[in-house]
């Protein structure tokens, strides 16, 4: 969680300098879905996300260095500097893409499962995506499909209330997406999702029933984000509204309420500061090494609009 | 000897059983591939033979299934996507357009979509406007996707093979119009390469480009052409993404006309490209304006009087290729 939120919060100064360009949506506030999910499952299990996914991306072990190169465009970013913020991979560990269109990867997710399934291997596939994402048709197509061929797959939707600048509540009738895959024979859970050990524990249930041939689940976790729907600023998209619930939210933090359970199981103050300082130099490293990194070659332009498979010329 | 015939479905219907036999990555998923109705003779018994784990109907959730497909393919298998009809296919724009053909290029060359999309025409029998549309052209306008629309049953299977194999994704175009026509196939797998043309007919006089049924009127139309001791040159396009332009820009340099035949509308499809290439690269070469044989920018009309107005044919080529030859 500490390297997902230090991560951003740097990315979030770079952007204020002017040195990333490409759009950043933030999930400062929302770090402890990301990785209570991951910590539910392997590296050989698929994760899937969408526009806000640096959270994902390190949580399922994505490499650092590759992701910065990646926002400030160079060449050795984990797609090559074409990708940016909004689509990012790390194939080594499960992430085969996240892309910013709204519940892309939803049916993706159940594709990956649909695979698994026919290869007769045990690895889930996790679709990430938000509350906007619930209003697509496709998402309700894919719970449906997951649910009829009983796919392993774990659709988490982090709902942090705001599709965009739009509340919930103006999008929506009822407040009940935990329970929008009943129709489709999906079950679902609601969870605190600014608690890193009830994710985690929700999550472990799903994989585990999943695993098991038990089909897919739904988890609806509660959350919030700080900062706008794009760029680093707190509210200015959304007016007054968010202002007023803000603090509440700040009061929630994910990351000091993890740490205060620390705290009380014995570890130190120090020791935990100790934690910090240690991530705070892997991502100025990640910085360094990212800004030492070339641009893709202009004359590069042309390649991978078709795929290569290694080995071939 | 005589060489081994099939009907272009019944090409189709090989092509599938020997891909899912020889690799156990492929599966067939979409609406109507248990079903004679929506797939004609080109899937028949395919679920019964291979069952139902790798032959999947799907719901009726076009967007759904192409993007699982899509996922399934990221995930290393090779799967082929039916859609019964182009126009239902329309509503997995989405995963065709924005994820598996973006996908590779976005990603930094990290990995691939391995996917064929099957895209039925099927049109006419006064099924009207949304049971009738050939958006082919729309997908060739888009980087990363490749498009091909084979017009004889060798090409039939042998691009269905090549299309599974090319580790992109392919957008295979099948026309019911061309699905009891007969022809040679060989019984072994074999690819037809994609972004080869094939000249199925040598001449001097003027050269004709066509398309997928186009092609085969295009033949019809030489062979009138030929009664009236003009000399048609036929090239059949067989991928239209890429397309072969070496060979086009090389039998018009050698003709000096050129007719473009398509079952798409006229404005920017596939013949708007093609006439813009060669003015642009042989415009030196052409003794006449180029010509376009396309559908009329009108939705498909329903009643058989209007089709009989709406569609083309031979006769449409033959009547352009004269008018040009005149110029």
């Amino acid at each position: 969680m500490v390297l997902i939120r230090q991560c951003e919060e740097r990315i979030a100064e770079l952007c204020d300098a002017g040195e990333v360009r490409c759009p950043c949506h933030l999930c400062i506030g929302q770090e402890a879905i990301a990785t209570g999910v991951c910590t539910a499952i392997t590296d050989a299990d698929y994760a899937w996300g969408g526009h806000r996914s640096h959270g994902h991306y390190l949580a399922k072990g994505g490499d650092l260095k590759a992701l910065i190169a990646e926002v400030l465009g160079r060449a050795t970013g984990c797609a090559g500097g074409r990708g940016g913020s909004m689509h990012l991979i790390a194939p080594e560990v499960g992430i085969l893409g996240t892309v910013p269109l709204v519940a892309a990867t939803i049916p993706l997710a159940v594709g990956s499962a649909l695979a698994t399934k026919l290869r007769r291997e045990s690895r889930v596939s996790v679709a990430f995506f938000g509350d906007g994402a619930t209003e697509e048709g496709h998402f309700h197509e894919s719970l449906n499909l997951a649910a009829l061929h009983r796919l392993p797959v774990i659709f988490v939707c982090e709902n942090n209330l705001y599709a965009s600048h739009l509340h919930l509540t103006e999008r929506h009738l009822t407040d009940n997406l935990d329970q929008a895959g009943v129709p489709h024979g999906v079950p679902g859970h609601r969870v605190d999702g600014n608690d890193v050990l009830a994710v985690y524990d929700a999550t472990a249930m799903a994989v585990e029933g999943a695993r098991r041939g038990e089909g897919p689940m739904l988890l609806e976790c509660r959350t919030f984000r700080w900062r706008g729907h794009v760029g680093t600023a707190l509210d200015l998209d959304v007016g007054v509204r968010r202002r007023d619930e803000l603090p509440e939210w700040l009061a929630r933090d994910p990351i000091a309420r993890a740490r205060s359970r620390l705290v009380a199981r014995g570890i130190t103050e120090s020791e935990l500061d100790r934690v910090l300082e240690e991530v705070q130099a892997e991502v100025d490293e990640a910085v360094a090494f990212a800004r030492r990194s070339p641009y893709p070659a202009p004359e590069s332009l042309f390649d991978h609009v078709y795929h290569r498979p290694a080995g071939l010329g | 000897m005589s060489a081994r015939t099939l009907s272009y479905a019944h090409a189709i219907r090989e092509a599938h059983a020997q891909l899912l036999r020889s690799d156990e990555r492929v599966f067939v998923l979409g609406q109507g591939v248990w079903s004679p109705w929506y797939a004609g003779t080109s899937l028949q018994d395919i679920d019964k033979e291979f069952g139902h784990e790798r032959v999947i109907e799907s719901p009726v959730a076009e967007n759904a299934t192409t993007g699982a497909a899509v996922g399934a393919a990221l995930a290393g298998m090779r799967p082929i996507v039916f859609h019964s009809r182009m126009d239902f296919m329309l509503l997995a724009v989405d995963p065709i357009v924005n994820q598996a053909a973006n996908w590779s290029y976005m990603f930094g060359g990290r990995i691939g979509v391995p996917i064929v999309i099957r895209a039925v025409i099927n049109r006419g029998g006064e099924q009207a406007a949304q049971h009738s549309q050939a958006m082919h052209s729309w997908f060739m306008h888009v980087p990363g996707l490749k498009v091909v629309m084979p017009a004889t049953p060798y090409d039939a299977k042998g691009l269905l093979i090549a299309a599974v194999d090319d580790g992109n994704p392919v957008l295979y175009v099948d026309d019911r119009w061309l699905y009891a026509e007969e022809g040679p196939v060989p019984a072994e797998m074999y690819r037809v390469p994609i972004s080869a043309a094939a000249i199925r007919r040598a001449g001097r006089d003027v050269t004709i480009v066509a398309a997928s049924y186009m092609a085969r009127e295009a033949e019809r139309a030489a062979a009138e052409l030929a009664d009236r001791d003009v000399d048609a040159e036929v090239i059949d396009l067989r991928s239209i993404k890429p397309w072969d332009r070496a060979l086009v820009l090389e039998s018009v340099e050698k003709t000096g006309r050129l007719v473009i035949a398509d079952s798409g509308w006229t404005t920017a499809g596939i013949a708007a490209e093609i006439a813009a290439t060669v003015a642009g690269e042989k415009l030196r070469s052409l003794k006449a304006p180029i010509a376009r044989v396309c559908l009329p920018d009108v939705p498909a009309p329903m009643s058989r009087v209007l089709e009989h107005v709406y569609y083309r044919s031979a006769a449409d080529i033959t009547a352009t290729a004269l008018e040009v030859l005149k110029q």
